[in-house]
């Protein structure tokens, strides 16, 4: 039987404002438990909340940058519900009226074509505190530091159709939050969460499966993972002639497999309500304006753009506009060198490798975008050929010396004397006798095999155009 | 001197004649002798108090001046304070000490009121007749039989008493206002927003308000003036600038319109409420006022409403309660939710769990729209009628409460104690300004009148309190006790 399956996302991003979504405390990552925590976080009796307005900015931001209807009046509610990390014992959220509606984003499938994936709604809300059940025995430990920490849910259409659809949408939902910067979005860190909601039906069935729910995974590989093994699962309890549960479930990267939480029916009833402490959070068309006027160029437009202005390939501009940090450090290196396609060759080849082979940022990139531009500059300009500069590349990775004192110092220089180059020759085609022959017997191909010993007897520093154009002519006299 | 209003006693201090350290002494003396009987305080703060009145003497003798400095005050103990105990009247918080102050207690502090301690009231402000109290319900003064009224009646007692000579109080559903009436002083409730809910802890957050209960509506201008404004830490406290209300206390009244529910005079009413109310209207009457009849159509379904309301509120506002934080924790709990259960179990009083229940009742998946949904419907009903009855008038008056002070322990029945609120309650849920005051005796117990303004007319609502209280005596009468010795 031939199965599809449906998908649905539910992302939290931690939203990087300054302090807490309702009080004043800071909240930065990885602080000492419970240092983060005020009255408020605590819950303690008589505090009250007072809305952090660079939430709501935040949340208008991304709302537009995914052509969201924004809620002009946004209701926050109560859900109520209780547990030790929980201080207040509801968390506030917006249930009916959320401050971003409906909108979309587009990905980019594997073979080239894009889809748009819609966007039902993202609300804001506080984050509960971290229960710590392995440091304690027979007890367990809350860390509050993170509770009232300010979220953006966002919340898919479910249109996802893979493993794959699912993970290209999420790595485009980090793009935009990264790009709007309200977002570290980092995966490991919590700051970016992930459920994902799974069904499968017959191919060609119109109703939608039972779904399951699969809570809280903390990376881009794991999603997908996830996603696969749970489609698997689902297709073997049917085909075996069972059924789905609507059921939370948790994913066991080491196992590769789901297993339930706990199942819906028993759910708890959130008893809903309006927050009585907070208004409305009433917007005009200004304010929306206001923050339009300040959205940054996005992905899509980047890209579109790099390939139009530079004339890059579809795929480079992808992989360049990833994040906005790596799209800067093209377009510094492309006008610095003044050649874009090089600089996109460079920047996707060998910078990437670089980086992504021991996972360091592009901020952190040992090569700067200046030292990579001039990098270029002397293979244009001829004084390194491009051998030597892949060379040279793997050395500035480590020392931090100017090009040009590398080149200098290390005597990398292009030999283009045409003195020196026709001294090498000579040698190589005295040394080479059975393949001058070859050549003259009419077997040109051996003249790559002469250039190669020329370039290699030059420690690749000879200019390769010059040794081929004086090889030539050098055989040819002989001949 | 005890018995002076703020008023008074801020001449004679100002005057020299008095110190702070002598009038809180004296306060002290008489809460040491009347307290047992009373039981209008909690918590009592003999040597807090009398540094602060050291400290007020000091800022005088430096120059400061302001009608409170050096005043004795008495808080509600369900606003936080520093420092001192903060109970609620429940055993859930009976060693709770908040490490910070309400942004009222603050405002008191900055003027150089003193502290004398907290009093007593329905458990988490749940109640109408201070039964509801961990720690035992405050008596009323005039017979110490009856109840004060609730949940302020601790603050209520301990004015008619003389056991302070301020105090504030909060107001739900008539909180303020009902045992005011009950023990025969002036209990204010400013509109909703007007002052800040910061540090108050909350019952029913869309409701709750904080107000002074005093001596004289006089009293109340300044004690007003010093409580009300914008406050950052509150989302639903309003941006509007607070009024000199003393400055207006004595405008006339020639002219003034005032509406006359007819609801509020209806079958419930006790006779000798309705005659001292209406010969309260002669009075206005001769002072150059128009009375007119009004009418609040929706006025019987307000109890119903509060009662869905408040308790859905209240019933997630409670949740913090949870023993894992602060506040009593059960003993040797075997799981989190055997230590959730007990600890709310034994922590929390019936008419709590009560309201609780109800509450979380009207919150549930099915019921919303038939409780919680319709509730809010009658809200704007109710609402509604108050601003079609003030296109006509200037202030409704009726009232505060059907009847005077009952026995403690006669109402069983929580809806007949719910019905003691039925002329308040519209009030709170239209979010109005409210005041309580004297208005004659029942058989020896005082009979509390009604004055309802306009959203945010304190002014006029003080106004209108304060030039009955020039034309009558009833708030100067005091009861005899503890004064028979």
């Amino acid at each position: 039987m031939e199965w599809e399956s449906i998908i649905g996302l539910e992302v939290h991003v931690s939203l990087s404002t300054k302090s807490k979504l309702f009080s004043g405390t800071a909240s930065t990552f990885g602080a000492e438990p419970n240092t983060q925590a005020n009255i408020f976080d605590l819950a303690l009796p008589g505090t009250l909340p007072a809305f952090n307005e660079n939430a709501l900015q935040m949340a208008v931001f991304f709302g537009l940058a995914i052509g969201a209807k924004i809620g002009k009046r946004s209701i926050f509610d109560r859900k109520n519900y209780f547990y030790p990390d929980l201080p207040k014992g509801y968390q506030v959220t917006q249930l009916d009226f959320p401050t971003v509606g409906k909108g979309s984003l587009t990905i980019s499938l594997e073979d080239g074509t894009e889809k748009v994936i819609g966007v039902t709604r993202a609300h804001i809300e506080e984050n509960a505190g971290k229960s710590l059940h392995e440091e304690f025995t027979d007890q367990s430990g809350i860390d509050l530091n993170r509770a009232g920490e300010p979220l953006l849910e966002i919340v898919s259409e479910p249109e996802i159709k893979n493993a794959k659809e699912a993970v290209a949408y999420l790595k485009k939902l980090h793009s935009i939050v990264r790009y709007l910067d309200i977002s570290d979005a980092i995966m490991a860190q919590g700051s970016m969460r992930c459920d994902v909601n799974v069904s499968i039906r017959k191919k060609g069935d119109n109703k939608l499966g039972t779904r399951t729910e699969i809570k809280n995974i903390n990376s881009f590989r794991f999603v997908e993972k996830a996603i696969n093994s749970e489609i698997i699962r689902q297709q073997e309890v049917i085909e075996d002639g069972g059924t789905i549960i609507q059921e939370t479930r948790r994913y066991d990267a080491n196992k590769d497999i789901t297993s339930s939480m706990r199942s819906k029916e028993v759910a708890n009833d959130y008893r809903y309500f309006p927050e009585p402490d907070l208004l409305p959070i009433v917007i005009d068309d200004s304010y929306i304006s206001s923050i339009q006027s300040a959205l940054p160029e996005l992905p899509d437009a980047k890209q579109r753009r790099f390939i139009s202005d530079y004339g890059l390939s579809k795929y480079d501009a992808g992989v360049l506009t990833a994040t906005r940090e790596l799209a800067e450090y093209f377009e510094q290196v492309a006008k610095k060198c003044g050649d874009a396609k090089s600089a996109a060759n460079w920047v996707t080849g060998s910078l990437l490798a670089l980086l992504n082979k021991d996972d360091i940022e592009i901020i952190k990139s040992p090569i700067d975008a200046e030292r990579l531009a001039s990098l270029i500059g002397r293979i244009k300009d001829n004084t390194i050929s491009g051998k030597i500069a892949k060379n040279l590349f793997e050395i500035m990775a480590t020392n931090f010396s100017s090009v040009d004192e590398l080149i200098e110092k290390r005597g990398l220089k292009q030999v283009t004397d045409v003195g020196e180059i026709e001294k090498l020759i000579t040698k190589v085609l005295n040394d080479n006798p059975n393949q001058v022959q070859q050549f003259a017997d009419g077997k040109e191909q051996v003249l790559g095999f002469l250039i190669g010993q020329a370039m290699k007897a030059s420690q690749g520093k000879a200019n390769p155009e010059q040794v081929n154009e004086l090889l030539k002519e050098k055989i040819k006299q002989k001949r | 001197m005890i018995e002076k209003t703020a008023t008074e006693l801020s001449r004679l201090l100002s005057s020299g004649s008095l110190s702070s350290v002598e009038l809180t002494r004296a306060y002290l003396d008489r809460i040491a002798k009347a307290n047992d009987n009373l039981n209008a305080y909690i918590t009592i703060c003999e040597e807090s108090a009398l540094e602060q009145a050291k400290k007020a003497d000091e800022r005088r003798a430096k120059g400061f001046r302001h009608p409170l400095l050096g005043i004795p005050l008495a808080h509600k103990d369900i606003f936080c304070t520093d420092g001192i105990n903060t109970t609620c009247g429940s055993r859930m918080l009976e060693n709770f000490i908040a490490p910070y102050n309400a942004t009222v207690v603050e405002k008191f502090e900055d003027v150089g009121a003193v502290t004398l301690g907290k009093t007593n009231m329905d458990e988490f402000a749940m109640g109408s007749s201070n039964e509801t109290s961990y720690f035992g319900p405050a008596k009323n003064p005039w017979n110490i039989k009856k109840v004060p009224g609730g949940s302020s009646g601790g603050s209520a007692a301990a004015i008619a008493a003389d056991l302070c000579a301020i105090a504030t109080g909060t107001d739900t559903g008539g909180s303020i206002r009902q045992p005011a009436a009950f023990c025969g002083v002036t209990g204010f409730k400013p509109s909703y927003g007007r002052v800040s809910r910061w540090g108050m802890i909350a019952f029913a957050s869309s409701l709750d308000q904080a107000g002074p209960i005093c001596k004289s509506a006089e009293d109340a201008a300044i004690l007003t003036s010093v409580m009300a404004g914008l406050d950052n830490k509150d989302s639903t406290s309003v941006d509007k600038p607070v009024e000199a209300y003393s400055a207006t206390l004595n405008k006339s009244l020639k002219g003034l319109k005032i509406g006359i529910p007819a609801q509020h005079f209806r079958d419930g009413l006790s006779s000798e409420v309705e005659r001292s109310i209406k010969e309260a209207l002669k009075v206005y009457e001769q002072m150059g006022a128009r009375v007119t009849e009004i009418n609040l159509a929706h006025n019987h379904l307000s109890v119903p409403a509060y009662y869905v309301i408040a308790p859905a509120e209240a019933s997630a506002n409670l949740s913090r309660y949870d023993g894992v934080r602060y506040g009593y924790r059960c003993e040797n709990p075997v799981d989190l939710e055997d230590m959730y259960k007990r600890s709310r179990s034994e922590g929390f009083g019936a008419e709590v769990k009560r309201r609780i229940m109800v509450g979380t009742y009207a919150l549930s998946a099915g019921y919303y729209d038939d409780y919680y949904q319709k509730a809010q419907k009658i809200r704007r009903l109710i609402k509604n009628d108050f601003d079609r009855a003030f296109e006509e008038v200037d202030v409704i008056i009726g009232p505060t409460s059907p009847n005077t002070a009952f026995d403690i322990g006669a109402k069983k029945d929580p809806v007949a104690m719910y019905l003691e609120d039925i002329y308040t309650i519209a009030v709170n849920l239209a979010g109005l300004p409210g005041i309580s005051v004297p208005a004659g005796f029942s058989e020896g117990l005082p009979i509390g009148m009604h004055i309802i303004g306009k959203h945010f007319e304190e002014a006029k609502v003080l106004n209108v309190a304060h030039q009955f209280q020039q034309e009558t005596e009833w708030h100067k009468q005091k009861p005899k006790f503890g004064l028979e010795d």
